[in-house]
């Protein structure tokens, strides 16, 4: 997994509250057996008209956040389906952290595997940065991973939390998978008090 | 210490807690479909790893199998080739798999009961957010990515915090005509979508005890559109009396220990839960969705609400998208709104009971002249079991479409879709834009609902025609 320690970036203001998964990549793009190409699916319902050409009012097509690895979302990111086709394509398309107040728990878990930040504000910051976009569009944050500070267009700051073992493995670039394979000793020691076969 | 279900799972199941890192949570039975499974397999070869346990593995295919033939090869090449994965992956890797002609198959969620490997007590993951429908039975059933599946795969285990625990109680006796589901959609749109993030329900009462096993399943299964990983019924005497006998439960000496077992998982009595909520169902209506999320739900008597009574500038919006793209008017009645489609089926009601309800609706009768009718069974051996109690011939006779097991019209990958701006009345778990076809248009609702609106074309309250 790619390291994350700290960025500095444009913010693509997307604000709609309880965004599933469904929207940020459509089952018909689920047919794949690898991870690629999947940015082209990102969004795609929103981000193409019907014949298949950009939908100019969807943010994603605005030239002024090309370039933009930052997510400004409303509440309740990434409801809805499993899918971690979710992550690869925002992370395939450039994204490298979300900001919401709030993650349904199966995404935030699929992001944190991908290298994708998920950055937990109130929604007092949530709707000052939704200002300050919507005053000036090429407006940056820099984000500060091991201080978990954001800091805000305006130069002020505010903290976000992340768990200690996430924070560890994101700075590292480890995969959490390392883990479970180092403690294969104690998950045999467990099965061996277990009697179960199916 | 008292304990709840969610409690005595839990800790049955930690291999080890290291201070300032997530539990290692080990999992009893590992559920494979061929969508969320390709990349975990790869990345196994690619380090080289085996499956760890096999033996607690199972796959089946339902996510984009066809329904209208189980022959293959199929005509969507990429389809194709992801069936074509599972089953190369299946063989390489030693794990059980229903293949697409294989009696047994149908969607993950319904053939783990069915089977009896979904048993109280167990941990089960799928690559799957509807995999919560399993906690039914009193176990601790969750959706997990793709990377968690590699994870389970290979160590059988899983890095988990440890969420809290949310009481979900319903008392009171639902009055004819609704449902299970009209209970699930009830909790939804009291707490809302993200109402039970970080959570696992428990739900309990009087009108839970009082349901059957599929109608359970029916309540577990859409925990997570109410943002709540896993949803938890203690197990009982319904639970026990469900899967006695079927292929993969215990049996003999095997089945009175583990029945000892069972009957120690449900939360002691004065256990205690991080939060609560109290629902009385004797008042509740049949429910339908207005929206484009699960939350977004009204009795089906009552009237669409105006986003301008929403305070909150991004809520008001999001609900003023929701109504634009549903066509519909704040302030207008949903009963009585045309209707194109009706899908009978999904993780959520196309078992057994949901065929019979909505049979019992339509003997006699036919659809609407612009209604399609499409009833696709969870299983195989539902599909069988309908068969020979002449329920495909009571849809085939109302004009509706028989279908073979699997997913369809709620995923809408294996070609059974809305077109654009069509409107259907759906039995599945999840309205959210283009869900069940670019551009469509989903109302969730009971197969009660669902059966009596193919009927008259229409938005209908089923009571008027029981």
């Amino acid at each position: 997994m790619e390291c994350f320690k700290t960025l500095t970036s444009g913010i693509i203001p997307l604000a709609r509250d309880d965004v599933d998964t469904d929207q940020i990549i459509p089952a018909r793009y689920l047919k794949v057996t690898d991870k690629a190409g999947l940015a082209d699916g990102l969004f795609s319902s929103w981000r193409y008209l019907s014949d298949g050409s950009p939908n100019p009012e969807f943010i994603l097509n605005n030239h002024e956040v090309q370039g933009a690895q930052v997510l400004l979302a409303g509440d309740n990111f990434g409801c809805g389906s499993s899918r971690e086709h979710a992550p690869w394509a925002l992370a395939g398309w450039g994204i490298r952290a979300v900001i919401s107040t709030s993650f349904a728990d199966i995404f935030r878990n699929n992001a944190l595997k991908n290298g994708l930040l998920p950055i937990v504000v109130d929604a007092d910051t949530q709707r000052r940065l939704f200002a300050m976009t919507g005053e000036s569009p090429t407006v940056q944050v820099t984000i500060d991973l091991a201080s978990q500070t954001l800091t805000l267009p305006d130069g002020s700051q505010v903290s976000f939390p992340i768990d200690a073992f996430n924070k560890t493995c994101l700075l590292e670039g480890l995969d959490s998978l390392q883990y479970l394979l180092h403690h294969a000793p104690e998950i045999e020691a467990y099965e061996r008090t277990r009697g179960w076969a199916l | 210490m008292s304990k709840t279900l969610f409690e005595k799972i839990w800790d049955r199941h930690v291999v080890l807690q290291e201070p300032g890192s997530p539990a290692i949570l080990y999992i009893d039975l590992h559920l494979v479909h061929e969508v969320t499974s390709p990349q975990a397999f790869e990345g196994l070869r690619q380090r080289g790893l085996p499956v760890r346990r096999p033996g607690q593995t199972f796959a089946t295919m339902d996510h984009s199998t066809p329904t209208n033939t189980l022959e293959l090869p199929l005509m969507d090449n990429m389809a194709r080739r992801q069936l074509q994965q599972l089953q190369a992956n299946c063989k390489q890797f030693g794990i059980r798999l229903l293949d697409l002609d294989n009696p047994q198959r149908g969607i993950v969620h319904v053939i783990g009961p069915e089977l009896g490997l979904t048993q109280p007590g167990l941990t089960i993951v799928c690559g799957d957010s509807h995999t919560s429908t399993h906690g039914a039975f009193g176990a601790l059933a969750f959706g997990i990515g793709t990377s968690e599946v590699e994870h389970v795969l290979a160590t059988q285990c899983l890095l988990q915090d440890r969420p809290k625990t949310y009481l979900v109680s319903f008392s009171g006796r639902l009055s004819p005509g609704v449902t299970a589901k009209d209970m699930i959609l009830a909790l939804i749109g009291r707490i809302g979508i993200g109402g039970g993030t970080g959570h696992v329900f428990e739900y309990s009462g009087d009108a839970v005890e009082a349901l059957n096993m599929e109608e359970r399943m029916t309540l577990c299964n859409m925990s997570i559109e109410g943002g709540a990983r896993a949803g938890m019924i203690a197990p009982d005497d319904t639970t026990f009396e469900y899967l006695a006998g079927r292929a993969y439960a215990p049996q003999g000496a095997a089945w009175e220990s583990a029945l000892t077992n069972w009957r120690s998982l449900p939360s002691d009595p004065d256990a205690v839960y991080d939060r609560q909520v109290d629902i009385d169902v004797s008042r509740l209506e049949p429910m339908v969705t207005y929206g484009t999320n699960p939350s977004m739900s009204i009795p089906i008597s009552q009237r669409i609400p105006d986003p301008a009574i929403e305070s909150d500038a991004v809520r008001r919006g999001s609900l003023e998208r929701a109504l634009s793209y549903m066509d519909l008017q704040p302030g207008s009645p949903l009963q009585g709104h045309p209707v194109d489609v009706v899908f009978i089926g999904s993780c959520t009601n196309s078992r057994l009971s949901d065929l019979r309800q909505a049979a019992n609706l339509l003997r006699g009768r036919v659809v609407a002249d612009n209604v399609r009718l499409l009833v696709v069974p969870g299983s195989e051996s539902i599909r069988r079991q309908a068969e020979a109690e002449g329920l495909d011939r009571v849809f085939k006779e109302a004009n509706g479409e028989w279908r073979f097991a699997g997913c369809s019209m709620c995923i809408a990958m294996n070609g059974d879709q809305l077109q654009p701006g069509q409107y259907a009345v759906s039995t599945s778990n999840r309205n959210f834009e283009g869900r069940q076809g670019q551009g469509g248009r989903t109302f969730l609702a009971s197969p009660l609902t669902a059966a009596a609106s193919a009927i008259t074309g229409r938005i209908t309250d089923p009571r008027t025609l029981l």
